[in-house]
């Protein structure tokens, strides 16, 4: 019975066009209704390097790049040396520029050398000849590519898409009557799924939820956020502003903040460093803003273009002194569109900063949704009345004291409610008791005021829960885009009904949902956690928070996510042990 | 102190302002906030919260209408004693927290206020990249040449030689011209003045507020308690108003000339050019739909589809 399900491997050099396609072959997969992934391995280099993009398909969710691939295709001589011992069933290459050595193959595996200088005219068009070869090895819709050609080059003109639609068609050709069959047919099944990364989901997110300012400063791997909203953000009412530096992007979303609209800013672990005293400035004046940090490898300058999930401490010791903040981590695509959204809700409904921690991992591979319920709800919160000015002339009480600790809100422009959001502790009215000999009442008063808000944040998250059977005999612990890995272990242990494994992604932070996870990891049978970083930072924490202490680690800090073999070969020993 | 009971709503009061024209002069008693101010007596921030409030009279801008930011130092404070709007925010940072502000709600007068260590040194980044934007917003610098609350060390604006509690041989760094870096920087209106004229600082000020486009005042604001060198007498003996002389303040090159005078120091309009478009003015999303702070949030469902179909 022939494959429907694979994994194509793209390699080069940057610049050689492996991004073109690997976008052409997952648009295809999701426009025939498949699932896909796709993980670019690459390097902080704008040409040369070793690019290698892993892209995995098939008629189930995919929840994961492949330890090797069915297909490479490979556009360098240097990708033929790394990574062609990796490919089960065949390498396509440009055969007039490339060697490769059939004895350095797996058994079975072919060698699928393209004339390319014989099947098209243009040197430039080697890519789309052996994407032509690989529609008819794998079976996808060769019309799919077409209109795939069609949309990328419509711009260019005529010439170009025609000059483009006749490679394709000749490495096609020359594939079916030169070439074996491989023993893959996709299948094409009913739907079109969206096909976006972590960092447009976000972005989104930003989108469907009000955000009306985001300003940030580049860094990889959170640049693709501003990339995505720039061009976008005149049509959504969106002021983009690049800022001088993360210290000027976060205090310029605090003052938009303050200034009553729903501000973004983004960046990674070394840029929200500088943006820690701004994220307590937004605590102590109670202004809403969602800051996304998209981690990458560290410390300092560290891995740029590699994941790692390393900056959990970071951002919950983030800025000094104690106030009130949310910490969420989304799990995976869906929920990074669908945090976001509840990020911005959060922010506006207790007047905080609330940070949205994902990771290069989450932020830059490509998926399949299958869809999204972009019609959400947005909550913006308690607002003063206009025209209540205070009758003894002094500033409006914006920071009165409640039962739920929010203060009905008041912002610039408004009649009536005039004060000064102050960054120095201050009284109801935001008139400062820092300067007065010392006033321990109203100190307490108002730290009390601010910190209970946090009793409604707790309330307002969603349990945390177990995935999977209630019962099995191992409970796999992790946060963020682990949940991918965890998920697709999961089903592997599980197949025929099995309940051997079962998963608790944790996608709150702060504050931790301690009764929840302590309640499922008492009941579990076995317990182990995985995290992308050294030190077991999500172990840490919830030893801190509940006082269970995870011994079994699975930690991975190379740079490159889990990948499957390795991490059910450990689950493997973990259930046996 | 009684609980203080607020009146309060779900749905956002989306703040109106109206367009600023001429309006009937207020008094300058309408700006003066129930707190007294905390300086030292005699402190130069005095003049500058003076000039600001009868500036502020003068235009008859109403006090909601204008959000005043600062950063922290003494003359920081300066908000807390003003009745406006106020964001009274971090050491340095006044700049970005304005321009968000700003973008957020172009409809408001923005003043922002500090000192020259908060200004020309922590926050110096922010000052210069505001003026290359010429955001419409006004930038008074209380220039005592010292920092003041931290209890009286060196400052970017200290000059060659002068002792202070962290220089104590004498400063060995070469000052700051913060009026030839705004003329270089692309601010459209470059001004110095002295709390020792409340009468020139409030004109100054006034036709800063009233520029459209970056608006910077030095302001000379002497610390009388720890800078014992620049006094009053000291800027008596040495200031004379532009005023006065034949100075063209349309000529880049002239107002070059009068930042590096040192023997008398020249005070009033250095330099001023009309008719150069502010950001928010060339800003994408304000230049066709305004204030963000008035758009709706919800995403229309066509938009929402098309958002959608555009993954796909
Ligand atoms: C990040 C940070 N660093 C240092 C300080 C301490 N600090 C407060 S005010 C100030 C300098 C004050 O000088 P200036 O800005 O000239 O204002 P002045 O008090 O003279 O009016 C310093 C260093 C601080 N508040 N925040
Ligand atoms: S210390 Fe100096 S700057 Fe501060 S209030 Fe006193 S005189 Fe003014």
């Amino acid at each position: 019975m022939a494959k429907t399900s694979m994994s194509l491997w793209i390699g080069g050099a940057a610049g050689d066009g492996n991004a073109f396609a690997g976008r052409a072959f997952i648009k295809a997969c999701s426009r025939s209704g498949l699932h896909g992934f796709a993980y670019n391995s690459y390097q902080s280099l704008i040409r040369g390097g070793h690019v290698l993009l892993q892209t995995a398909v098939g008629p189930e969710k995919v929840y994961t790049q492949a330890d090797d691939c069915d297909i490479l295709i490979a556009l360098n001589q240097d990708t033929i040396e790394r990574e062609a011992a990796d490919a089960a069933l065949g390498v396509l290459y440009n055969g007039d520029r490339l060697k490769l050595d059939a004895a350095k193959l797996r058994p079975g595996a072919k060698t699928l050398a393209l004339p390319c200088m014989k099947l098209t005219s243009n040197p430039l068009l080697q890519n789309t000849v052996a994407l032509g070869a690989l529609f008819q090895l794998t079976g996808l819709d060769f019309a799919l590519f077409e209109t795939f050609l069609k949309e990328n080059f419509d711009k260019k003109g005529d010439a170009v898409v025609s000059g483009n639609l006749a490679a394709a068609k000749a490495g096609f050709e020359y594939s079916q009557k030169n070439f074996p069959d491989l023993g893959i047919r996709l299948p094409k099944r009913e739907g079109r799924h969206m096909v976006m990364t972590g960092n447009q989901a976000i972005a989104l997110g930003a989108v469907a939820g009000g955000c009306k300012f985001f300003s940030g400063y580049p860094m990889t791997p959170a640049s693709s956020i501003m990339h995505w909203l720039s061009p976008r953000a005149a049509k959504f009412g969106l002021v983009f502003k690049q800022a001088e530096d993360e210290l000027a992007a976060m205090n310029m979303a605090v003052g938009a903040g303050i200034a009553g609209v729903r501000p973004m800013t983004a960046t990674s672990g070394g840029g929200f460093a500088l943006m820690t005293e701004a994220i307590s400035l937004a605590g102590m004046v109670e202004a809403p803003v969602v800051v996304v940090e998209v981690q990458r490898g560290g410390p300092s300058t560290g891995l740029p273009t590699k994941t790692e999930q390393g900056d959990l401490f970071q951002v919950l010791g983030a800025g000094q002194g104690d106030f009130p903040k949310a910490i969420l981590a989304p799990i995976d695509l869906e929920d990074a569109f669908h945090s976001t959204v509840e990020a911005f809700n959060l922010a506006e409904k207790y007047q905080m900063p609330v940070m949205l921690m994902s990771d290069l991992l989450l932020s830059e591979h490509e998926g399949t949704v299958v869809d999204l319920d972009m019609d959400v709800k947005l909550e913006r919160g308690t607002w003063a009345v206009p025209g209540q000015a205070p009758e003894d002339g002094g500033f409006f009480p914006r920071y009165a004291d409640s039962e739920t600790g929010v203060s009905p809100r008041a912002v610039p422009g408004q009649e009536g409610l005039m004060h000064v959001a102050s960054s120095d502790e201050h009284d109801e009215r935001g008139n400062l008791i820092s300067d007065v000999h010392t006033d321990p009442a109203k100190r307490v008063l108002i730290m009390n005021k601010r910190m209970r808000k946090l009793e409604g944040v707790l309330r307002d998250f969603k349990p945390t829960r177990l995935e999977g059977p209630e019962d099995a005999e191992l409970t796999i612990v992790g946060w963020g885009s682990t949940t991918g890995m965890m998920r697709h272990v999961m089903r592997h242990f599980n197949q025929n009904g099995a309940k051997r494994v079962n998963i608790l992604p944790i996608r709150y932070i702060h504050p931790f949902p301690a009764d929840d996870v302590l309640s499922i990891l008492k009941r579990a049978k076995k317990v182990m956690a995985m995290e992308c970083n050294y030190t077991a930072q999500l172990c840490r924490l919830i030893r801190m928070e509940t006082g269970f202490h995870i011994q079994t680690r699975w930690l991975k800090y190379d740079g490159e996510p889990f990948y499957p073999g390795s991490t059910i070969a450990k689950v493997s020993e973990v259930l046996r042990g | 102190m009684a609980k203080l009971a607020v009146k309060s709503t779900a749905t956002f009061p989306v703040p109106t302002i109206e367009p600023r024209a001429a309006k009937a002069a207020k008094k300058p008693d309408e700006f003066k906030s129930e707190i007294k101010p905390d300086w030292c007596p005699s402190c130069g921030d005095f003049g500058v919260l003076n000039a600001l409030q009868k500036a502020c009279a003068t235009l008859g801008i109403p006090n909601k209408d204008v959000l005043c930011v600062s950063g922290i130092g003494c003359s920081s404070n300066l908000p807390g004693f003003f009745k406006t709007y106020g964001i009274h925010s971090l050491h340095g940072r006044s700049n970005p927290i304005a321009a968000g502000a700003k973008l957020a709600n172009p409809e408001l007068t923005v003043v922002i206020t500090g000192g020259d260590g908060d200004g020309f040194g922590i926050g110096l980044g922010h000052f210069i990249h505001n003026m290359r934007r010429n955001l419409d917003v006004t930038y008074l610098v209380m220039d005592n040449q010292i920092y003041g609350l931290t209890t009286g060390q060196t400052s970017p604006t200290t000059t060659i030689g002068t002792q202070t509690k962290s220089t104590p041989e004498g400063c060995i760094e070469h000052p700051i011209n913060p009026m030839a870096l705004a003329l270089v920087s692309g601010a459209t209106f470059v001004a110095r003045t002295f709390s020792g004229e409340i009468g020139h600082m409030t004109e100054v000020i006034t036709k800063a507020i009233s520029h459209k486009g970056f608006s910077f005042v030095d302001c000379y604001s002497p610390c009388v308690t720890y800078n014992k060198v620049n006094t009053y007498p000291w800027f008596k003996s040495r200031v004379y108003k532009l005023e006065d002389q034949k100075h063209d303040t349309a000529d880049l090159r002239a107002a070059l000339d009068k930042a590096f005078e040192e023997e008398k120091l020249p005070i009033g309009v250095f330099y001023k050019k009309e008719g150069v478009p502010s950001y928010e003015e060339l800003d994408p999303t304000i230049s066709r739909l305004g204030a963000p702070v008035k758009q709706p949030l919800d995403l229309k469902p066509a938009d929402a589809k098309a958002l959608k179909d555009s993954f796909r």
